[in-house]
């Protein structure tokens, strides 16, 4: 959790960091000093323009971050005017003023004209802006700030800023960060030891910038030893990417999985456990995943929050619908496998005509709440989407949630009991018919949550569903008919699967490919990885 | 203790039959027409058959006994092939190897099935159903484009009128009584001219009349055919039974006639004495 | 000998043959014969929309004699219809020549489009017809041949068979759409011009693409006929209702599946080769696996087990359809959906066991009026 809350902090300041909003390191000096220095900007010559910049930033004023980002990105402007105001274009033709940041109306300030700035003076101000961040409070901001130089490229000037900074820096993130940024650097110095030390400092780091000089040192150097050196670094950098890579791979495919085992659990059960084909079971998740769309919608102030009410909405609502066909058409449909087949999917069929109808042929956007939003930095060569990642612990969440509720609870007895043996159950006292009703809603119910979830990967339509339930139903034949656990195992195997075939077989046909093998699986073993055995299973 | 352990010519090694209803006639020289040696099956840890030993002369009427869940069922379903035994071999004869052989290459080559409940084609007429059965080439192809030849049919109306339904030749099979059900697929099995019926509770649900007569038909089949009958009805089993084994727990507890098994101090804990 | 045994006992068979065959008569007559201005002229357009149906109504009775008669239910024969179309279709495109709007005299357009040099080799003889035919028999019979194979021998069946089936036409529906596939894509094969030197879209050619469908599927309906009052087509029958005691009968229920399965297969290639030269275009969405279940709601509508059940039931079906779907273009879902339901809940037998309900009543109440 520490680390997920670091991160956290991480992508804030990184995001701040991006729009330029003030830097906190510094009490604001003399207001009066830092508006002459920026309007010097606009009045003085390009060649003093370098010495302002400087006093600028030596200043620490909250704005300077700002004045300058806006220098170097060319939207630091001035008017024709006299006096002549400095004003920053934040969008298209909105302003304000440079100096406090207070909003201007476009007309006031009549025709602008941009302050240019030259080549030598451009890097000078990238410098500068880098130091301020190299030093300031926020850990994040300054591994960002080092992470910036990696990417821009250290010029030897910084080298020793960075050494500075180094021997002073507290956070071993940052320190390490530094440390590649000046090896980088040092491996174009001239002398061979240094080279060869940075060489060797560079030995498995991450940083994308850090292939190409390592390579070209690896061909071209003129000491031997620092070839082979580099060569070893090199071989290093890639074992870990392979590794990342599969790591990344892996957690897609997991990703993946966990969106299969959400769609697939609640068909576990009512497939698994009842018998039961349910082929509207893509439109009950369909359901779900509209749920939380009418929910955003109701409540647009409360996004944050809108999956929490989403999920038991969605689990309610599907719920009711699944015990509706139930009642109506399942109940008497039992003992009947292909005709439940036929008539759930004409359920499923109608289902999908009214969303349809209600809620237009057209996908809607299912907003991401911002803490779903974003991703796991865990190192330059590998990171997490948040969604991703809690739709992830939410299905293994949804999951043993619902083995505790069939293993432990007297529903789950009862459903078990019904499963097994129907006629010995009602003549033990159980309501079999409401223990059908009970269990196809809980499994419906299922579905709709697993919809929530789907509605934060993809757009939510009438074609939702459709597009799950034969992988779905594969999952559960997979992992073995009425087996929980094999449900689990082969959702998140087939998921992983898939992820590695993508890569060379591209997507849809990792999917072809895998319904093939799949075919094929159930030659070998037609009652799935984990099968019920005995002499009942076998009638 | 068992006399035909060894007995079979273990010299001649199994040779692999394609269809034994074709190939070289039964080898039944030594005497057994069924030999069940050291089998054993489990289901999720629980052994159904424990290393279980068993004997079936030509021509011989044998009954098995034995309580619910002593692996009778069980023992039909691995000598029909419908199970395939973890261990142990079972030969047709002394030369044709059972577990190499599908349930249909089983049945083709002579070994008749009539399970616990009465299971006749219920949408074909009873002729049809006897038909169906008919001994002969059941290959797809053959029975597209052939009809029955005139000898079958003659077999046919034999078999109609042994186990008695003549008189509902064109009746559908659905419509019959639970009785005439057994019968005719007793009736069934007759029409494949098999060497080895086997029986599950063949007088299950019949009346009085009903048993007896099945009775009378099952020892009369007994000579011509080696007939093994699986019965709960200890009655019926003293009226027809000759040699008796008694199954427990998967394996054979005691064998012999009916008066030796039930005075047997085993048998009697474990089955009747209870 | 052979006449008697296909046709007596089968009177709602009888009379659905009469039918199509009337209709194989009256309609080019009507079309070509009787002037635009008569009251009594068939469009052209009614013509073909026909001659869909029979196609529809032979793909139905394929279904119907391996879900009604041996108890499997696909839900992927839309794939064996769409994979006789495509064998059509590949004809039809190389008989488009150097007519196409690239003009190259041996690539289809969609190849020159996407900057192919040459002819894949699957291409090969498909712009001579009997390799076309042939491929049309062979590509459905050999992929049902060794799917089946594949799935009877391990014994899948029921619903698991359903699933993999409509697995399978799924998959092969994401294949069709890969461009790289060399099957045109998502448009598929168009702009046909002739098929066997005949104008595609002149009238005379229309028809007698009706009559070949006509035909086909009177000699269909006859072939499956054959098959169900054979033996073999009792067995088959006891496969569906007791499949164990089939097989301790001595019959491998593998093989007689496996070759109900193929034939069945083949048929559903032909329909699919008949259908589309007369609707003119072929593409992916012929394998959507929407296209096999609604097939399977015809021939239930229609009662499955009775073969000209599953023709009535194409032809109900699909009528209803073209009459809804120009009232509300759009809802159509709506009564498919319900048509499921219905029929699967009170219509067991579909149409023909209504009828056959209804007249059992009317002879039990004359019964009970004679003495």
């Amino acid at each position: 959790m520490a680390l997920l809350k670091k991160s956290v902090c991480l992508w804030i300041a990184l995001a701040a960091c991006l729009i330029a909003l003030p830097c906190a390191y510094a009490q604001p000096q003399e207001p009066d000093e830092f508006a002459t220095l920026v309007d010097e900007l606009a009045t003085g010559s390009l060649s003093k323009r370098g010495k302002t910049v400087d006093a600028i930033a030596a200043t620490g004023h909250e704005r300077a971050q700002a004045v300058l980002h806006a220098l170097l990105q060319g939207s630091l402007q001035t008017t024709r005017s006299t006096p002549k105001q400095v004003v920053i274009e934040t969008t298209n033709d909105v302003y304000v003023l440079a100096a406090n940041g207070e909003s201007v109306a476009a007309k006031a300030l009549g025709r602008t004209k941009r302050i240019p700035i030259h080549n030598k003076l451009r890097s000078q101000i990238k410098t500068l802006m880098a130091q301020m961040n190299l030093s300031a409070v926020d850990a994040g901001v300054r591994q960002r700030a080092v992470e910036q130089m990696i990417s821009d490229g250290v010029d030897s000037d910084s080298i020793e800023l960075l050494q500075t900074l180094q021997s002073k820096e507290s956070n071993t993130d940052v320190r390490d960060a530094m440390t590649a940024a000046i090896a980088l650097a040092q491996l174009e110095s001239s002398s061979a030891e240094t080279r060869l030390t940075a060489v060797k400092i560079l030995r498995g780091s991450l940083y994308p910038e850090v292939r190409g000089p390592l390579e070209a040192i690896a061909k071209h150097d003129s000491e031997r030893s620092i070839r082979v050196e580099a060569q070893r670094s090199l071989d290093s950098i890639d074992g870990k990417l392979k590794m990342f890579r599969l790591g990344e791979n892996i957690f897609f495919g997991l990703s993946l999985g966990s969106v299969l085992l959400l769609s697939a659990i609640g068909l576990a059960i009512t497939f698994g456990v009842m018998g039961v084909i349910n082929m509207a079971h893509g439109e009950l998740m369909m359901i779900g995943a509209y749920t939380t769309w009418v929910i955003q919608q109701a409540f647009p102030n409360h996004i944050e929050y809108s999956l929490f009410m989403a999920i038991p909405a969605a689990f309610v609502v599907s719920g009711l619908v699944g015990i509706a066909i139930e009642r109506g058409v399942i109940q008497f449909l039992y003992g009947r496998p292909l005709e439940t087949l036929l008539a759930t999917f004409g359920i499923s069929l109608i289902l999908q005509q009214a969303a349809r109808s209600i809620f237009s042929p057209l996908n809607r956007a299912v907003s991401l709440p911002e803490w779903m939003s974003g991703s796991l930095q865990i190192n330059p060569a590998f990171s997490i989407t948040f969604n991703r990642l809690y739709i992830l612990l939410f299905g293994l969440m949804v999951f043993f949630a619902l083995l505790a509720v069939l293993k432990k609870t007297s529903l789950g007895l009862k459903v078990r009991a019904v499963s097994q043996n129907r006629p010995m159950a009602r003549a033990v006292g159980v309501r079999a018919s409401w223990v059908d009703a009970m269990t196809f809603g809980l499994g419906s119910g299922v579905a709709g949550i697993a919809g929530v979830a789907l509605s934060q990967l993809t757009n939510v339509g009438p074609n939702l569903g459709q597009a799950y339930i034969i992988d779905s139903f594969m999952v559960v034949v997979f992992g073995g008919v009425g087996n929980l656990w094999g449900t689990l195992v082969s959702a998140m195997s087939l998921g992983v699967i898939n992820k590695f075939m993508e890569p060379f077989a591209g997507a849809v046909l990792a999917k072809v490919l895998i319904l093939v093998l799949l075919i094929l699986f159930i030659q070998k073993k037609p009652k799935g990885l984990f099968p019920q055995k005995g002499r009942a299973a076998a009638d | 203790m068992n006399p035909f352990k060894h007995a079979r010519n273990w010299s001649t090694k199994a040779l692999p039959v394609k269809d034994p209803n074709f190939g070289h006639p039964l080898d039944t020289s030594h005497g057994p027409i069924l030999y069940v040696e050291d089998v054993s099956v489990s289901f999720d840890g629980f052994k159904a058959l424990n290393n279980l030993n068993l004997y079936i002369d030509e021509g011989e009427l044998r009954c098995i006994i034995g309580p619910n869940g002593a692996g009778k069922t069980t023992m039909m379903d691995v000598i029909t092939g419908k199970t395939k035994p973890d261990s142990g071999s079972i030969y047709f004869g002394q030369q044709i190897n059972l577990r190499e052989l599908s349930e249909h290459q089983i049945a083709r080559g002579g070994i008749g099935r009539k399970f616990q409940k009465p299971t006749v084609f219920e949408a074909l007429s009873v002729y049809e159903n006897l038909e169906l059965a008919t001994a002969g080439n059941k290959k797809f192809w053959f029975t597209l484009t052939r009809e029955l030849t005139g000898e079958q049919r003659d077999r046919l109306d034999e078999v109609l009128y042994t186990i008695g339904l003549t008189q509902s030749r064109f009746n559908s099979a659905g419509n019959l009584s639970h009785g005439q059900k057994q019968w005719l697929e007793i009736g069934m099995l007759l029409m494949q001219s098999p060497r080895v019926l086997l029986v599950d509770e063949p007088v299950a649900g019949m009346t009085g009349e009903e048993t007896e007569r099945t009775a009378e038909l099952l020892t009369s089949l007994a000579g011509k055919h080696s007939v093994i009958v699986v019965e709960h009805d200890m009655a019926f089993v003293r009226s027809i039974a000759r040699k008796v084994t008694v199954l427990h727990q998967g394996s054979v507890l005691a064998e012999g006639s009916m008066d030796q098994v039930q005075s047997d101090p085993k048998v009697i804990e474990v089955y009747l004495g209870e | 000998m052979l006449t008697q045994r296909l046709l007596t006992s089968d009177k709602g068979g009888m009379l659905v043959l009469g039918l199509i065959a009337l209709t194989c008569i009256v309609v080019p007559i009507l079309n070509l014969a009787v002037p635009e201005s008569s009251p009594f002229h068939v469009s052209t357009f009614a013509v073909t929309l026909l001659g869909k149906f029979l196609c529809y109504a032979l793909l139905a009775l394929a279904l119907d004699l391996i879900w009604g008669y041996a108890g499997i239910l696909s839900l992927g024969h839309g794939a064996f219809f769409a994979l006789g179309g495509y064998a059509m279709g590949m004809y039809l495109m190389r008989q488009i020549g150097d007519r196409g709007k690239y003009g190259d005299p041996l690539l289809p357009d969609f190849m020159v489009f996407l900057n192919w040099q040459d002819l894949p080799w699957y291409w090969h003889g498909f712009d001579m017809f009997w390799f076309a035919a042939l491929m049309i028999i062979l590509v459905p019979g050999i992929l049902a041949w060794v799917f089946g194979w594949l799935a009877f021998r391990s014994r899948v069946t029921g619903v698991y068979f359903a699933i993999i089936t409509q697995a399978l036409t799924y998959a092969l529906m994401l294949a069709f759409f890969r461009n790289e596939m060399g099957f045109g894509g998502n448009n598929g094969l168009t702009d046909f011009k002739d098929i066997l030197d005949f104008s595609i879209t002149a009238d005379s050619t229309r028809i007698g693409l009706f009559l070949a469908s006509g035909i086909a599927l009177m000699l269909a309906y006859l072939a499956c006929r054959y098959i169900v009052t054979s033996r073999a087509g009792k067995v088959i029958v006891s496969i569906r209702d007791a499949e164990s005691r089939t097989r301790f009968s001595g019959y491998q229920v593998e093989s007689y599946k496996l070759w109900l399965f193929v034939f069945s297969a083949v048929l559903a290639g032909i329909a699919g080769a008949l259908y589309v030269p007369q609707v003119g275009i072929i593409n992916p969405g012929e394998f959507s696996p929407l296209n096999s279940i609604e097939l399977v709601v015809w021939v239930a509508t229609g009662g499955r087990g009775t073969l000209y059940g599953a023709i009535v039931g194409a032809f109900s079906v699909n009528y209803g359809k073209t009459v809804f779907t120009t009232f509300y273009p759009e809802a159509w879902l709506f009564p498919l959906g319900l048509l499921f339901v219905l029929v699967t809940l009170v219509l067991p037998k579909g149409l023909v066991g209504l009828i056959g309900r209804f007249k059992k009543n009317k002879s039990a109440t004359n019964k009970e009026e004679q003495p």
